[in-house]
């Protein structure tokens, strides 16, 4: 009964006092004899565990996750299998990436088109990126294309897509590594966690795909975006270039970009602060003509 | 005269912690996959042994997002500060280590929590959900002079210690 008492009180107390909260009343638990030393310890364990955020998730976790986040992605959305294309994509991506603030992930930076006129992009956790048909139409040149990878190389460093998980799915998660730390995993706890983890990629793909991340994470994706451009050598304006003939694609009543992102118009009055006033992108003939040659599709 | 009196010890303080933060020496552990060592600190810096996940170096000295180390074996580079973490990873359960310090935060379980045993768990519950364009993207890895020759070819001159 106390136990219980003590995991209410966790689930209701700041940050701050839970670990303490939790490590008294499990104290007093086994003075008083209500609590086996096993559960005292327990119930400290989950105090712990109801502490930790998106940021306990270790780069192996964050790894798997992402896998099959992507797994589901591609499962909506067909992958094109264009191997140039795919492989041109990959050196623009991996390249970008490295000029990112985190260029290390625990499985590296993969990147994919996938089979959409919509136009789309998601980036899955850890590094994982995917890419429209329907977005590559909005790219006339390298740069508007190492635009779009930047922004979601930009989600994947801020692990945006692991902030979309619920804390309450966390918590659970949490626990039971927590009170199974030590040993294999088997039977109900792998169940249980597998169910919070179901939870986790239902929890981020929804973000992705319905509702979007909040505005200020698309801001933070953005201003990345601008960095690592200007960091690899490419031309910043190639993002507004690409929100400018977004605007032209975008049906107000798409189930893309219209709805999962702030309109093209704010973004470009955001990036101008940044960059100043648009200027054309002027790439040299040998970039635009691998960029045609690379990315055609049909 | 205050002023001086106030700032005196407050410099003396901070010339004291940045020789501390310049001399002090610590383990750390490869959180990524594999990650190279580099002779210098780019990721055009020619790449030599190999770090795996869980192994441990001691830390040297940084150069912006990069920590300069020393490996087993007498080895000694660079790698970007994003591969590492100050958390000692365990690979194998079962370890002392592990039994009797497993919910400390300097420490990391490998493969504990979501792992491949939760994907095969998934994937048992969600048989129409197909992981092989996954694991067919994940297989492509550019080269640093494949890398080297694409900025080349483009005419891309990254920003002078751009690369992160």
């Amino acid at each position: 009964m106390l136990g219980i008492f003590f995991l209410f009180a966790l689930e209701s107390a700041t940050p701050q006092i839970l670990d303490t909260l939790s490590d008294i009343g499990a104290e007093i638990g086994k003075q008083t004899g209500a609590l086996t030393p096993g559960q005292a310890e327990s119930i400290k364990k989950a105090g712990k565990a109801v502490n930790k955020t998106f940021e306990s998730i270790t780069p192996e976790q964050e790894y798997y996750i992402g896998r099959t986040v992507g797994a589901v992605i591609v499962n909506k959305y067909r992958p094109v299998n264009n191997d140039a294309a795919n492989h041109y994509l990959n050196v623009l991506g991996q390249t970008l990436a490295q000029f990112s603030d985190r260029p290390e992930t625990f499985g590296g930076y993969h990147f994919l088109i996938i089979d959409s006129n919509e136009i789309n992009a998601f980036s899955a956790p850890g590094g994982l990126i995917f890419i429209s048909r329907g977005m590559l139409n909005c790219c006339k040149n390298e740069d508007a294309l190492a635009a779009v990878l930047a922004h979601e190389i930009g989600h994947v460093q801020h692990q945006h897509g692991l902030q979309a998980i619920k804390k309450s799915r966390l918590n659970s998660a949490f626990t039971i590594l927590a009170a199974e730390s030590a040993k294999q995993f088997g039977g109900q706890d792998l169940k249980d966690l597998t169910t919070a983890f179901e939870g986790s990629i239902s929890d981020i793909t929804s973000t992705m795909m319905n509702s979007g991340y909040a505005r200020s994470c698309e801001k933070e994706a953005d201003k990345s975006a601008v960095e690592i451009m200007k960091r690899a050598g490419y031309d910043p304006n190639g993002l507004t270039a690409m929100l400018m003939e977004m605007k032209k694609n975008l049906k107000p009543d798409g189930f893309d970009f219209a709805k999962t992102h702030p309109s093209p118009d704010s973004r470009i009055s955001d990036i101008t602060q940044w960059i100043g006033p648009y200027q054309p992108v002027a790439a040299p003939a040998g970039r635009q003509t691998r960029f045609e040659r690379d990315l055609k599709l049909n | 005269m205050k002023i001086k009196v106030l700032f005196g010890p407050v410099i003396i303080i901070g010339f004291a912690a940045a020789v501390w933060a310049a001399d002090s020496s610590k383990m750390m552990s490869v959180q990524v996959k594999t990650t190279p060592l580099r002779d210098t600190p780019s990721f055009v810096g020619k790449a030599g042994a190999t770090l795996s996940y869980g192994d441990r170096v001691e830390t040297l000295g940084t150069q912006g997002p990069w920590t300069k180390v020393n490996a087993s074996g007498g080895l000694s580079g660079w790698v970007h500060t994003s591969a590492l973490t100050s958390q000692r990873i365990v690979l194998k359960s079962g370890q002392e280590t592990a039994q009797t310090r497993a919910s400390s935060d300097e420490l990391a379980l490998a493969g504990k929590g979501f792992n491949s045993d939760v994907e095969s768990e998934y994937k048992k519950q969600h048989r129409n959900i197909d992981f092989t364009p996954i694991d067919r993207m994940e297989k492509i890895r550019i080269s640093s002079t494949e890398i080297q020759s694409f900025l080349k070819e483009g005419g891309v001159s990254p920003r002078e210690g751009g690369a992160q």
